[in-house]
């Protein structure tokens, strides 16, 4: 039923995006038309584990990408490596036909790319405004030699919270505006971290388990909000383990196991993919969880 | 405040133990026949002194590294000494005047503070604090060895710098000097700047005092600073310093004033948002596209550049520059005045060394008096506490340790800290 009212409502930029997604064969490693992130070979390793052995992965633009896969398949560790938080072993990725090698995570941010945290990192000792403000990047005022002169930043702040309070009023955050972070709730905290990150103005949004720990109405929420970015031409790569919210949300799978992409296709196509099933309750098992979608 | 009393419970008892604290304290007081003239002396001095101001100084800097931006930073003694050892070069090495020795002072706190932070850095704070601790002792003992005492007398120590300010100072040497702005001694200009200062001064504390109390009484918000004044004021009266001593106090508390004022703005400004985001959580930060290891040198240079002037005014007031002032002790004082302030304040970092010193010199003054009023002995319910004059600096350490470890339990967010803030430390 609730499947059924979203098939009828997709936006114009979900059917834009399934469409350029419909020719993509359903292989691992697929070429898509459209990327807007490459990763090519990238491969870390932790002492003899290997976390993320990846050939080939591409995002398409203006799609909303889902990352699966069981616990420890190394979608956070392939996260930190896309966004400089960490460095692969080996392999090229590149951003907007930019390779990213050796390029630190604070650049990435300023180029378009942002992510959130699985453990939410609200700064709790500040005001959620301050928060937010902290997202604005290229601020002139963030130079030390600006900071003591308010009369150089002064405009630009009011541009930035200006923006803030919209981002705000937009994730209903609006009447926590002056309270610490640190007093928000836990899905709060998630929907300010996302708000925050949106203010970087990114390309592409890393989310890593925005529903993790979030109660079913607010899921509803983020849910929306989520389908908001990409109705503003924002490409969104997200880890969620709610299977039905990624069969909601995606227009397209990817699916990890120990580090390796199994898997992709659309929601349809990896709900009755083999490889999958067997991935997420090991091999030889008969019946599937993921019937019921 | 009267309906207040009437109305609410826990306020009235409150007043009550308050009465009683005080009443206890008088009737102590006066059997006790002690000089007490002497006693309000000799604190009111050192909560003005010079140790309260080159400690206020090295807080503020101290205050940006560790208040505002969460680096453990154990080596600010190095700092100072980086600033000491300017100025005194100035004279014994390069010959040239003792002002050269603010850029130099400068310039050494960057290097200093880019072999201290370049390699420590990127790793967790816990490093940083090892790290700062062993670069400090380094400093000195480089400072002190025979090696180098071409360039900084080893330790004999520098004298005879800054000829400049120590020899044209507009007070007598040998006379003594109060803070007092209508003393014969002080002319219109000092009377102006000092009556300037404590007015700011009252301000800045009334306006805080007052909001502790009561958060929006508009009427306690107007009254507290002109309380605050006339204490201040009364208090000022009986402060009494040497010639040169009173020179360095006025030049070093404009100097806190002006350091302050800037900390201040930096600290409200979008580079002192992105400190503080570093102080809560690095990666979010970074992933919002801030070089957070810049800010962090920055935030490291700039707060040792600040702790060059308190050496720097420590060495000024007294004419030499000792390679032994700047140990390990002196940094982890200024750090226990700064939390006995209260971190990521401009106030908690001016005030806590003022009230540092004033208890110290408090204590050890009231012993001594108290000693002497003994016979060179005091003792208590029979049992002999102390036996000899020379323990009372001993029992001034404990008593302040004891009174800090209290200050924890009860007010962890020292005196002008953020109660809110502290208990969002542990979610």
């Amino acid at each position: 039923m609730a499947a059924e009212t979203v098939k009828t409502t997709l936006s114009e930029t979900a059917t834009a995006a399934r469409a350029a997604l419909s020719g993509v064969e359903a292989i691992p490693g697929a070429e898509k038309p459209d990327p807007v992130m490459t990763a090519v070979g990238v491969r870390r390793s932790f002492g003899g584990i290997v976390a993320v052995d990846v050939d080939r992965v591409e995002i398409q633009r203006g799609s909303i990408t889902a990352l699966i896969g069981p616990n420890g398949a190394g979608k956070t560790t392939f996260f930190n490596l896309m966004t400089g938080f960490d460095t692969p072993d080996t392999g090229t990725w590149s951003f907007n036909g930019t390779s990213l090698e050796k390029v630190a995570a604070h650049k990435t941010a300023a180029m378009g790319m942002v992510r959130t945290f699985q453990l939410t990192k609200s700064l709790t000792k500040m005001s959620v405004i301050e928060n937010m403000k902290l997202g604005a990047t290229d601020q002139s005022g963030e130079k030390w030699w600006n900071g003591i002169l308010p009369f150089r930043w002064r405009a630009e702040e009011h541009a930035i919270e200006a923006r803030a309070d919209e981002l705000l009023t937009r994730f209903s955050l609006g009447h926590m505006r002056n309270e610490y972070a640190g007093t928000l709730s836990g899905g709060q905290r998630k929907l300010l971290e996302m708000s925050r990150a949106l203010m970087t103005r990114p390309q592409l949004v890393m989310l890593d388990e925005p529903m993790a720990g979030v109660n079913p109405a607010l899921k509803q929420s983020l849910n929306h909000h989520i389908r908001g970015l990409r109705d503003e031409g924002m490409t969104v790569l997200f880890v969620e383990h709610d299977m039905d919210m990624v069969h909601d949300l995606s227009d397209w799978v990817i699916v990890m196991a120990e580090g390796r992409i199994i898997a992709e296709g659309t929601p349809d196509q990896i709900s009755s993919n083999t490889a999958v099933i067997d991935a997420y309750l090991g091999a030889h098992q008969g019946k599937s969880f993921l019937e019921d979608m | 405040m009267l309906a207040a009393l009437k109305n609410n419970p826990k306020i009235r008892r409150r007043a009550i133990v308050a009465l009683v604290v005080a009443a206890l304290v008088v009737w102590a007081a006066l059997s006790l026949h002690l000089h007490w003239s002497l006693v309000a002396t000799a604190t009111l001095t050192a909560v003005f002194g010079v140790d309260a101001m080159y400690f206020a100084i090295a807080a503020i800097g101290l205050n940006v590294q560790f208040g505002y931006s969460g680096l453990l930073n154990f080596g600010q003694a190095g700092f100072m000494a980086c600033g000491a050892y300017a100025i005194g070069m100035t004279a014994h090495y390069w010959h040239i005047s003792f002002w050269w020795g603010i850029p130099m002072a400068i310039a050494y706190a960057t290097v200093f503070g880019l072999i201290m932070g370049i390699p420590t850095l990127r790793l967790r704070s816990d490093y940083l604090a090892i790290v700062t601790i062993a670069l400090a002792e380094l400093v000195r003992v480089i400072v002190r060895s025979v090696t180098f005492k071409k360039y900084f007398n080893a330790s004999d120590g520098i004298n005879g710098f800054g000829k400049t300010f120590i020899e044209t100072t507009p007070f007598n040497q040998s006379g003594r000097y109060s803070l007092w702005p209508f003393d014969d001694s002080v002319n219109l200009f000092g009377r102006v700047l000092l009556l300037i200062i404590f007015a700011g001064m009252s301000v800045m504390l009334g306006r805080l005092i007052a909001e502790r109390i009561r958060r929006d009484n508009k009427a306690l918000r107007l009254v507290s600073p002109f309380v605050m004044f006339g204490i201040v004021m009364v208090g000022a009266k009986q402060t009494e310093y040497g010639g040169l001593g009173f020179k360095s106090l006025i030049v070093g508390w404009l100097v806190v004033f002006v350091l302050g004022f800037l900390v201040y703005m930096l600290m409200r400004s979008p580079w002192g948002r992105v400190l503080k985001g570093i102080r809560e959580d690095e990666e979010a930060v970074r992933s919002l596209g801030k070089n957070i290891y810049s800010y962090k040198l920055q935030a490291l240079i700039l707060g040792g550049a600040i702790a060059t002037f308190a050496g720097m005014m420590f060495s000024l007031s007294r004419g030499s520059v000792q390679p032994d002032n700047y140990s390990r002790d002196t940094t982890f004082f200024v750090l226990t005045a700064l939390v006995l302030g209260g971190l990521a304040k401009v106030t908690g970092s001016i005030v806590g060394p003022m009230v540092y010193w004033g208890l110290s010199q408090f204590l050890s003054v009231f012993l001594f008096e108290l000693t002497k009023a003994g016979g060179g002995r005091v003792e208590l319910l029979g049992i002999p506490i102390i036996s000899n004059s020379s323990q009372i600096g001993a029992y001034v350490q404990i008593a302040l340790g004891l009174m800090l470890v209290l200050l924890m339990v009860f007010r962890p967010q020292g005196l002008f800290g953020n109660r809110r803030e502290m208990a969002l430390d542990g979610r």
